[in-house]
């Protein structure tokens, strides 16, 4: 056997290449597929170490005063903590006031003084990068933090839905009859009550906020989407000739399934995988921001935005901005990225 | 036909036991026994007590069970842990605040994402196109509280365009007053995402051989893209837009709850924030009953407008 392989390899043929192979090539010739995916890996390296430590670690300290504008604004940006005139609003807010009394001024220029009053001590500095929020914490820092949580939530998530739907679907597609009575039966279920409904009633169920608990429950909820697909696939696959092939040569069900069968339906999984990830991002920010997602001692791009909603109403944008912009940027990235993927492993869709 | 929707409706009963069955296991398997969530949240012991005597908590999974499809069946989930109302009255007036928002919303956003996706369709491959696809993909990626918190903020709070939150007592001042701003905030939600949508289905029609035989015909582009392929490509994004329904009822909370609009979303988020069970088991219930039902008019509706389609 091996005596034949290695004449096999001696001899000149010529090198067709694999469908992975074309796939790639395909998305290197995609400029703004090919562009998506390197901001894509960025934020991997950024989230692999942010997780490791190396970056960001200390983004619980608070290094600046509380709401230390961004360093490009300058120092004199912050709002003057002794005076509650309207002067006090920082010039990066719109200038024109349209005569619109805020009815918190008051009050809020009070908590500013309190809380200026606390917190200022000679150590800290008057801006920062991109800005500090109420405790002074660096803004920036919370950003890449807050990336670590939602990518990792989106990822581990992904994969376990679509691992299900992957299973849940091979099992449907591949015996048919009764099991394929069940999944659907099963499926049409978890369709009929819509998914964020789904997700609310089971946060309020599980009453305890952490990331686990996120992950366990967009994982467990989402895999209807994948396993439609994938039985689709299987069905079709399941009479052709290698499949049967496979069995004349001994193979067992579970073999022909996952061995066989799995590499030539791969890519619709893979482009699955990338769609979740965004969708799940996406709800993970949803379900922080209501206050069912992550922990308190955790930071995610939703609990940032929380935090923004309040201090957006005393001009302070940064944090908005700051979240904002980075989840935008991963997730035009990562949906770019699933629109070339999926060109490139199926160019017939295009 | 009759036969068909007789099947269809016979259907449900096996799916909606299902939905029960899973309902039942979010909420009395893994959320256990409510004491545990009550305690602290309710003044005194008695009404815990009798809550548990309700629900059948000392009885077993299967009485528990028994009692919840019994609940079901009669429409009558008893009364809400937190504000002793009646769930079915909660919903009865909770429902039309949800439709003055949704209503209005939906038609809107259809319509105008109906109108750029028939451009872009026709424009495919160009560079407006291309441009106009990827705005919507940036578009998308930002997060829909942003847009509440931008809009709201630069709007209502800055300009005093609409009122920041509230809802009055009136249909008209509703409607135009206070649905208005969650009204364009939804509109600019959607759009993005259902221009995509709406544009896979126009290229779908625009391929097709009668374009190209209307077009031999000699008619005019205008009527081409109007007449025939606006209404073909109509049938999937009304049917798409039925079927949307249900969970916008629900999923619409996020603008419920930033502007105050006492509808069905916010009761629901009220709801998880109070873990008032009997509330969101309702909710879930009709919501999963009013998507199965749209289900089967969607299809009935293609059946209706496209002789070619089989029901089976």
């Amino acid at each position: 056997m091996n005596s034949f392989a290695t004449t096999l390899a001696e001899l000149p043929r010529p090198q067709s290449p694999g469908l992975w192979t074309h796939a790639w090539r395909r998305l290197h010739r995609d400029r703004v597929g090919f562009a998506s995916l390197v901001v894509v890996l960025l934020y991997c390296v950024l989230m692999v170490a942010s997780g490791a430590g190396l970056i960001a670690g200390d983004w619980s300290r608070e290094t600046g005063v509380s709401f230390a504008p961004p360093s490009f604004m300058g120092p004199d940006a912050a709002a003057p903590s002794a005076e509650p005139s309207p002067a006090a609003d920082p010039p990066g807010s719109p200038p024109e006031d349209l005569g619109i009394v805020d009815p918190l001024a008051d009050a809020l220029a009070e908590i500013r003084k309190e809380l200026a009053g606390v917190s200022v001590s000679e150590s800290k500095a008057p801006t920062l990068a991109f800005g500090a929020d109420k405790w002074g914490r660096d803004v920036l820092k919370k950003a890449i933090k807050g990336t670590e949580t939602s990518m990792l939530v989106g990822l581990v998530a992904a994969a376990l839905a679509v691992f299900l739907g992957t299973v849940f679907g091979a099992q449907a597609g591949y015996y048919g009859g009764r099991v394929d009575d069940f999944f659907n039966w099963f499926y049409s279920v978890f369709t009929s009550i819509p998914y964020l409904l789904l997700v609310l009633a089971i946060a309020a169920v599980l009453n305890q906020k952490g990331t686990l608990t996120v992950i366990l429950i967009l994982g467990l909820t989402g895999w209807t989407g994948t396993f439609r697909l994938v039985r689709a696939e299987y069905m079709k696959h399941k009479a052709r000739e290698y499949v049967l092939a496979a069995d004349a040569i001994g193979a067992s069900h579970s073999q022909r399934m996952f061995v066989h069968i799995f590499p030539n339906v791969s890519h619709v999984v893979l482009v699955q995988l990338s769609l979740h990830v965004v969708l799940f991002i996406k709800s993970e920010v949803i379900l922080s921001f209501l206050g069912f997602g992550v922990g308190v001692d955790t930071v995610s791009w939703g609990s940032m935005l929380n935090e923004a909603q309040t201090e957006l109403l005393l001009g302070n944008w940064w944090q908005l901005v700051a979240a904002t912009v980075a989840m935008a940027a991963l997730v035009t990235a990562f949906s770019l990225f699933a629109d070339a993927l999926r060109d490139a492993l199926d160019p017939r869709l295009k | 036909m009759l036969a068909y929707v007789l099947r269809r409706t016979w259907q449900f009963v096996p799916t909606l036991f299902g939905v029960v069955v899973l309902v039942f296991i979010v909420f009395n398997w893994i959320g256990g026994d409510p004491a545990y969530l009550l305690a602290g949240k309710m003044p005194n012991p008695e009404s815990i007590e009798n809550i548990r005597r309700q629900l059948g908590v000392d009885r077993s999974y299967a009485v528990q069970l028994w009692i919840f499809v019994k609940q079901v069946a009669t429409g009558d989930f008893g009364v809400s842990w937190a504000t002793n109302e009646r769930v079915s009255a909660i919903f009865a007036t909770r429902l039309g605040p949800s439709l003055i928002v949704l209503v209005p919303m939906l038609v809107i956003s259809t319509l105008m994402a109906m109108a750029a996706a028939m451009l872009v369709a026709y424009l495919r491959g160009s560079l407006t196109d291309r441009a106009i696809m990827i705005g919507c993909t940036v578009g998308q990626s930002i997060s829909i509280l942003v847009y509440i918190l931008v809009l709201q903020y630069v709007l209502a709070y800055r300009f005093g365009w609409f009122p920041v939150q509230g809802w009055g007592s009136g249909f008209a001042e509703n409607l135009l007053r206070y649905s208005a701003l969650p009204i364009v905030v939804g509109v600019v939600v959607s759009l993005a995402p259902d221009t995509r949508l709406y544009r896979s289905f126009f290229l779908e029609e625009i391929n097709q051989d009668y374009v190209r035989t209307a077009r031999a015909k000699g008619m005019s582009e205008a009527r081409v893209m109007w007449v025939h392929v606006l209404r073909n490509a109509a049938i999937p994004i009304v049917t798409n837009v039925m079927i949307q329904l249900p969970g916008l009822l629900a999923g619409a909370f996020l603008i419920e709850r930033f502007f105050s609009i006492p509808g069905i979303g916010r009761e629901v988020i009220l709801a998880v924030e109070r873990s008032d069970f009997p509330v969101i088991k309702a909710v879930t219930i009709y919501v999963a009953i009013a998507t199965m039902v749209l289900n089967l008019l969607a299809d009935l509706l293609y059946k209706a407008v496209d002789p070619r389609v089989q029901l089976k």
